[in-house]
């Protein structure tokens, strides 16, 4: 999944619209797998009808006078009419909707239309699914639980997924890969774990800090201790054991400024991680107080905001051997595989 | 009772609603979903008939229509006589003088579909016919259906546009109301009683075959 993430009005939903073709931009190539969707060179366009895209919208845009049912059976045309009742029931049934086919749009909960839209972008058999902040208009207890569920389908589905959002927790809960925009331009984009290791991202650093994110298992479970042992490419952690499950994925995000370097490994201390570590990169930046520090623990890079003074003190060079300490409760975590599949009251 | 007025009246009503429906919902859904420059024209040209006293637009539809102009000569040689002070000569005044009966709730019908509702419906992979068809149609029915109540009662009540361009002619161009007002001329107070009751029955009905109508559509807003 792609998340497109930046402030308001940089551009995020134009994207979007564009790739849908709803949005007609005056200089774009957008091609779809061997497609070509818009070419302004060629004066190719094809309608929003013709493209195979599902677009899950912000403010659902279910269609109020059709049943559930119906709103997924209107986005099947391309099926037999006999067989369109059915799968449209086999889609609301992947969201957990079986209760509620025939209920009109307003007789459910913004949650509920919210998984509604959803079957009905996935009714398409889209090659692209495209998602317009949709988390932004349920309440965070609903917003969770959408996640997880979009989380689970993009692993059982295989059709690329782009996320729009302005709010960072959505990425870092669900992106592979990230745009990030500003004012209408991409700032930076790749793999989510190289493009949060990177120092230099001051418009990421000024929203939500610097952070480094892998992806890391759970090995062990301590729960006398209320630890877990989180293992990753070339190392493990210590963190809050939470609600965390024995042998799950989960993905971590160690925020930059929680990170404090050691030239020798302290002894007597309160936290749990300390980590052997190689210095990768010193990144000062003239706009900004600290200096960024990127460190490789086996193949995962984190990033560590310190003083100037403190640079100079450990004198930090590219190469050098440290230890990373890292409080075990400043750790964020999301677990991937937590599959919530409740359904909402 | 002059039944032929009557007669004369609901054909008048149920053609003026016949002419302008389909064009109605064109140009209304036209003016809701497109920007175009000219629109304040266009919008205030469509609604002039709701303003001008009906005596006014008779006189220019006569003098647009008569035998001394292009258009009206233009008629004369399709159907064969004259358009003013014949029945089709009603028609087409009652239908201009319609436009605005019919485009504005038409026009607001089709602007209260939210505009992601109409993308949401492209991207389903509804060609636009089907898009309108099976989505717009059904969300802006209420805006329809007011614009048809609204034409053909104020096609019933007309009075001057029908006295200007169709006059008086028994059972051609004499409607209900051009009868009230020939009886009251007449002092006969009886005939004109019983002929403004069928006005008011006729409406009535309308009224409530309408709100049963718009009752079975069901609430559409989610």
């Amino acid at each position: 999944m792609l998340a497109i993430f930046g402030p308001s009005g940089s551009g995020k939903t134009t994207i979007l619209r564009a790739v849908a073709g709803l949005y007609r931009p005056a200089h774009a190539t957008i091609r779809c797998g061997s497609h070509s969707w818009t070419d302004t060179r060629t004066a190719t366009f094809v309608p929003p009808y013709r493209r195979a895209v599902g677009l899950v919208f912000q403010e659902y845009a279910l269609f109020p006078h059709l049943t559930a049912v119906r709103n997924v059976m209107t986005a099947l045309s391309h099926q037999p009419p006999a067989e369109r009742q059915h799968k449209a029931e086999a889609l609301l049934k992947l969201v957990h909707l079986s209760e509620q086919l025939s209920r009109k749009p307003h007789e459910l909960s913004g949650g509920e239309r919210q998984r509604v839209a959803l079957a009905r972008a996935l009714a398409r058999e889209p090659a692209v699914l495209l998602l317009d902040e949709p988390f932004a208009a349920v309440d965070r207890s609903v917003r969770r639980r959408l996640q997880t569920q979009i989380d689970s389908l993009r692993r059982t589905l295989d059709v690329p997924l782009v996320l729009v959002t302005h709010d960072f927790d959505d990425v870092v809960r669900l992106a592979t890969h990230v745009l990030l925009l500003e004012h209408g331009r991409a700032v930076a984009s790749g793999p989510i774990s190289t493009l949060m290791s990177r120092p230099d991202l001051s418009w990421l650093r000024d929203a939500v800090g610097l952070g480094s994110v892998f992806d890391a298992r759970v090995a062990r479970v301590d729960a006398d201790r209320g630890l877990a042992e989180l293992t990753f490419d070339g190392g493990a952690l210590l963190a809050p054991a939470g609600h965390l499950q024995l042998n799950t994925a989960v993905r971590v995000r160690v925020p930059a400024r929680e990170v404090v370097l050691a030239a020798i490994p302290p002894t007597g201390l309160s936290l749990h991680n300390v980590l052997p570590a190689t210095v990768a990169g010193v990144h000062a930046d003239a706009t900004f107080e600290a200096v960024v520090v990127q460190l490789t623990v086996g193949r995962v890079v984190l990033l560590a905001e310190v003083t100037r003074d403190a640079v100079a003190r450990l004198s930090i060079n590219v190469g050098q051997r440290l230890h990373a300490l890292i409080k075990s409760v400043s750790i964020d975590l999301v677990a991937a595989d937590a599959d919530d599949t409740n359904e909402e009251q | 009772m002059d039944w032929a007025a009557l007669r004369i009246s609901l054909w008048l009503g149920a053609g003026t609603i016949a002419i302008l429906l389909p064009l109605g919902v064109w140009f209304g859904r036209l003016l809701a979903v497109r920007d175009f420059t000219g629109k304040l024209l266009v919008e205030a040209l469509v609604t002039v008939p709701l303003v001008l006293p009906p005596t006014v637009l008779g006189f220019y539809l006569l003098v647009t229509f008569g035998a001394r102009s292009p258009i009206g000569q233009a008629f004369q040689a399709v159907i064969g006589h004259p358009l003013p002070f014949s029945f089709q000569g009603l028609l087409v005044a009652s239908a201009i003088a319609n436009i605005p009966f019919v485009v504005q709730p038409i026009q607001r019908g089709f602007e209260a579909i939210p505009s992601d509702v109409r993308d949401a419906a492209a991207c389903c992979g509804l060609t636009p016919w089907q898009q309108f068809r099976r989505i717009e149609l059904p969300l802006a029915w209420p805006g329809v259906l007011t614009a048809s109540i609204l034409t053909f009662a104020h096609t019933l009540g007309e009075f001057g546009v029908v006295l200007m361009v169709g006059g008086n002619l028994p059972g051609q161009t004499r409607t209900l109301s051009v009868a009230i007002y020939d009886r009251m001329q007449a002092f006969d107070d009886r005939g004109a009683g019983v002929m403004a009751a069928t006005l008011l029955v006729v409406s009535v009905a309308t009224l409530m075959i309408t709100t049963a109508l718009s009752r079975r559509a069901g609430p559409t807003r989610g």
